[in-house]
């Protein structure tokens, strides 16, 4: 029962955040709940989909295996935030003139996957894209758009970085 | 990375100046999902929304004695506890069946369980409470006692005498019965120089949609008005059935579908949970909200391709098919789901066997039977995987049989290309089919030649690769025939409208919806090219039953080509009345004008003579100024159906190349090529989207995905991490190529392609596997999904 709850205070998108929040409650439900982030999305709620993958200190996470709670004094990035930085710009436009994305659900913890790989730096293989990205679910696209969309835009990025 | 190399594959006829058709066009509003900025139904929040959690059955069959909520309605946050009975009161039961499907019969389903419970998993009672959390926490302090009764799950004993009949008043466990018989079956196998004979079997698998099914219903006892925010493919359909199990008109309520995370015929039903959801919201007189948790979607989303077919084939030693024969049973759970009802999947079986051969004698029997497992209904592809997988299955084995290429064989039996109009023996018609120009397609694409070659020499080094094929024809563009003759209100027909703006830009509403597959794409490209302005004036409007012409929504691979359709016509149309209003503005015949890019010009030179906005200006703000007795219109609505033909056939080919490792039995796939006839292609890119996300899907059937479930009736691999779909690392790259027949019922030649890369890929992977183990003298592996057990054990290893 939801007798126990805790105060936190965290960082999301770079905002500053204080909130009471039950200790049995996920990061992702608090995200979208509580601070109505609704672009991390809810696929399976045991950690194999990759919906809900979002970034806590820098690395990324399942939202869905995660506590809110333990993310007391945690920076959190979610798409929201990646997207208006201008982080991951060049993802989402080649996602988008690629048709990466059909129904767009797995799209967002897609992008936060793909930039985890990309920001490691080189040009991944197809094989390396396709085992970084295998713990997010895709039920639309049969994967082979979002590999190449993700291969155009390491190749643009290490040319870019010369 | 091959962006820009989605280039049309044929100059389209559609010959508008600045024409979209044949474009990779990205799709509007892709933006909103790349950004998390979209609106799924599990997003939406209203004022005053409570959220329901279903108890849902433990036992495959039980009878409810006793559901006791006292301590459950004193739980904090709840506010009612609601069972069957009491749910009854508010809304009627349903039955799924369809009059011409004779002899289909079900029971009427409760939106809640009312005396017993039919399948693991169905609903006995709800619990609304603040929040979900909370409704879970009372959910266990609600005691619920069952006598167990007999649960019904093989189908092959379901109709035996002394297995207990499910619904008492249907006084069988037989939902529905087909028979077919054409030609002379029993002369042609005598005369055949050799007959294969063998049992299919396809795994029970399901859709797995990334976002659950999601539903909030929004009674307003003020208005006496119904909002239902529902991730659905067919939102007019849901709208009639919502109003008339709740006793209401259908302009009394409005469905409302948003972006929808993954559908593949999923959505298209009516769920019980949902309909529970928005009787609840009228019982309370406030919003609900339910969103399905992965575990409840296991148990209750439709199920789909259960199917166990035992199967014949016979052949000359030329390779002439003689016959084909087929007896299918398959077991749908306890009732036949509503509207479309469940007996459609072993029809189309019956139907689409054979089908893309010029065979002449077939027998078919199919029976589909009810059982206490989850309910199963139509999937992407309905029918076409287990037909092709049959067929084409028999093809191969044929032709190893008689020592032909399998390429060859169906170069002697695929209906030749020109033979067309023309029908299959189960009594299919055909416009105009391309089979042997896809074939030849396919062929030069994918080396085949050359594959042979390397998997020759491979072998003689122990490296096992197999090569399969599987020729299909698709159903595409239903009209009435699917399920308006049948008694159901779905919409075959589509309609669009469109408006000019004060800008000059144009706002489309259409009845077909989008799930991701490109629909909106599609609609602004066929408006945008028939009326005149570049693709980004364009903005389509989907999903509301209050603000889109009337129409089916999106199944079937109905909406580029029927509502692509309506669109052309609705943009034509509104171009007519946009020039009227030119003419009398510029003194001009407006037949001598004409729009392109946003710019009304002389048709005859392209001479630039007026902006749209500022004809709109004049339009809408200036009318003084037109001459007397002249009105502007401008805002056009077209509809369209099919009527010329039943279905719109596409047809096409794929092929799998594969590696089994003999040891583990596991299969590695390294590429796989589809060729696939659509008719005219108006997004080259959508189109080859549609057909790798469909081969994926049709891959995760083949290898990886079943449904498992005890002799008790309860399914033991009901979660994401037991439940195996494929994942990006299992996937082989899928090159698309194509030939185009488009069909003369419309102006636009468009039709569906959506099944296809689900309607082939089991079959070809089927077929490769089996071509890679044949010189092991394996068994044929025929029973999906192929596990590296079943493989070590037609090897002979385990």
């Amino acid at each position: 029962m939801s007798d126990l709850a805790l105060d936190i205070s965290l960082t999301v998108n770079g905002e500053r955040v204080s909130e009471r929040v039950e200790a049995r409650k996920t990061l992702v439900d608090f995200l979208r709940e509580d601070l109505g982030l609704t672009g991390s999305h809810i696929g399976c709620e045991h950690g194999v989909c990759g919906a809900c993958t979002v970034r806590v200190n820098g690395e990324i996470v399942r939202g869905c295996l995660m506590l809110a709670v333990q993310c007391d004094g945690a920076t959190v990035e979610t798409i929201e935030g990646i997207s208006d930085s201008g982080e991951v710009a060049d993802l989402q436009a080649v996602f988008e003139q690629r048709n990466a994305l059909q129904c767009g659900y797995c799209t967002p913890g897609m992008i936060a996957a793909a930039q985890d790989l990309l920001n490691r730096g080189g040009v991944p293989s197809r094989e390396a894209i396709r085992e970084h990205l295998s713990g997010n679910y895709c039920r639309c696209t049969g994967y082979h758009a979002i590999v190449d969309a993700v291969e155009a835009i390491a190749r643009a990025r290490a040319g870019g970085t010369k | 990375m091959k962006i820009t190399d989605d280039s049309p594959p044929v100059l389209s006829a559609l010959d508008r100046p600045n024409s979209y058709i044949g474009r990779s066009v990205p799709r509007p509003n892709l933006q909103r999902l790349t950004q998390g900025r979209g609106q799924y139904v599990s997003d939406v929040t209203l004022p005053r929304m409570a959220h329901v959690a279903y108890l849902r059955s433990p036992h495959a069959h039980a009878r409810i004695i006793k559901i006791a909520a006292t301590a459950a309605k004193k739980a904090p946050g709840v506010i009612a506890v609601v069972t069957g009975a009491e749910l009854a009161k508010v809304m009627t039961p349903w039955v799924g069946v369809l009059t011409h499907l004779k002899g289909l019969k079900s029971a009427p389903q409760y939106p809640i369980a009312v005396e017993c419970a039919c399948w693991q998993g169905e609903a006995v009672a709800a619990v609304v409470a603040r929040t979900r959390a909370e409704a879970e926490d009372a959910c266990e302090l609600v005691e619920i006692s069952y006598e167990e009764l007999p649960a019904v799950v093989d189908p092959e004993t379901a109709l035996d005498a002394k297995t207990h009949v499910i619904h008492a008043s249907l006084g069988d466990n037989l939902c529905f019965e087909r028979k077919l018989e054409v030609g002379a079956v029993d002369k042609a196998f005598a005369e055949s120089d050799a007959v294969v004979e063998t049992t299919f079997v396809c795994g029970r698998h399901t859709g797995v949609t990334t976002e659950p099914r999601a539903v909030v219903a929004d009674w307003n006892e003020g208005e006496q008005r119904l909002t239902v925010y529902q991730g659905t493919q067919a939102p007019h359909m849901m709208q009639n059935l919502f109003a008339k199990h709740l006793s209401l008109a259908e302009h009394q309520v409005r469905v409302l579908t948003k972006d929808v995370g993954g559908s593949f015929g999923i959505k298209v039903h009516t769920y019980a949970d949902e309909m529970a959801t928005v009787a609840l919201s009228k019982l309370l007189k406030r919003p609900v909200k339910f969103v399905a948790d992965r575990i409840e979607s296991f148990v209750t989303d439709i199920h789909a391709r259960d199917h166990r077919i035992k199967a014949r084939i016979g052949v000359k030693n030329d390779g002439t098919i003689t016959a084909f024969e087929i007896d299918d049973l398959t077991g749908i759970g306890p009732y036949s789901v509503y509207p479309r009802t469940s007996g459609i999947e072993a029809n189309q079986v019956v139907n689409l066997t054979g089908g893309p051969y010029t065979c002449p004698n077939y027998r078919a029997q199919a029976r589909v039977v009810f059982q206490n497992k989850n309910l199963m209904c139509q999937y992407r592809a309905v029918g076409h995987p287990i037909a092709v997988a049959v067929t084409e299955g028999l093809v191969e084995l044929a032709a190893a049989k008689i020592g032909m290429d399998p390429l060859e064989i169906r170069r002697r039996n695929l209906i030749a290309d020109d033979a067309y109009p023309c029908a299959s023996a189960a009594g299919l018609k055909f416009e105009k089919l391309s089979h042997h120009e896809s074939l030849a397609h396919l062929d030069a694409m994918m080396n085949y030649a050359g594959l042979r070659a390397e998997q020759k020499k491979l072998r003689a080094q122990g490296i096992y690769r197999g090569i399969g094929f599987a020729s299909f024809i698709e159903v595409t563009n239903p009209s009435a025939a699917f399920y308006g003759v049948g008694g159901a209100r779905i919409s075959s027909q589509d309609g669009a409208t469109v408006k000019l703006d004060a800008q000059g830009a144009l706002i489309v509403a259409t009845g077909v919806t989008e799930q991701g597959q490109g629909a909106e794409a599609v609609v602004a490209q066929c408006v945008a090219t028939s009326f005149g302005v570049s693709i980004d004036k364009v903005r389509v409007i989907t999903g509301d039953t209050d603000n889109t012409p009337y129409g089916g929504g999106t199944w079937a691979s109905r909406a580029a080509g029927i509502g692509g359709e309506a669109a052309w016509q609705a943009g034509k149309d509104l171009r007519g009345n946009v020039l009227a209003v030119a003419g009398a503005m510029l003194q001009a015949k407006p037949e001598h004008l004409d729009i392109r890019n946003g710019i009304v010009v002389d048709k005859a030179n392209g001479t630039e003579r007026l902006p749209l906005d500022e004809l709109a200006r004049v339009a809408y703000f200036r009318p003084d100024t037109l001459p007397p007795g002249f009105q502007a219109e401008l805002i056009a609505t077209r509809h369209y159906v099919p009527r010329a033909w039943p279905f719109a056939f596409t047809n096409g080919i794929q092929a799998s190349y594969l590696e089994v490792d003999t040891d583990t039995g596991f299969v590695k796939l390294l590429k796989h090529w589809c060729v696939e006839d659509c008719g005219t292609i108006i997004n080259p890119q959508l189109v080859d989207e549609q057909i790798r996300g469909g081969v994926v899907q049709g891959i995760g059937a083949a290898l990886f995905e079943q449904c498992l479930y005890d002799e008790r009736g309860q399914m033991l691999n009901g979660n994401m991490a037991d439940y195996l779909v494929p994942m990006a690392a299992e996937m082989p790259d899928i090159e698309c190529g194509h030939v185009v027949s488009p069909t003369a019922d419309s102006e636009l030649g468009a039709k569906g392609a959506g099944e296809a890369g689900t309607a082939g890929a089991p079959a070809c992977v089927m077929n490769a596997i089996n071509d890679a183990l044949r010189p092991l003298g394996a068994q044929p592996v025929t029973d999906m999904p192929f596990t590296p057990g079943k493989i070590l054990k037609a090897l002979g290893k385990v």
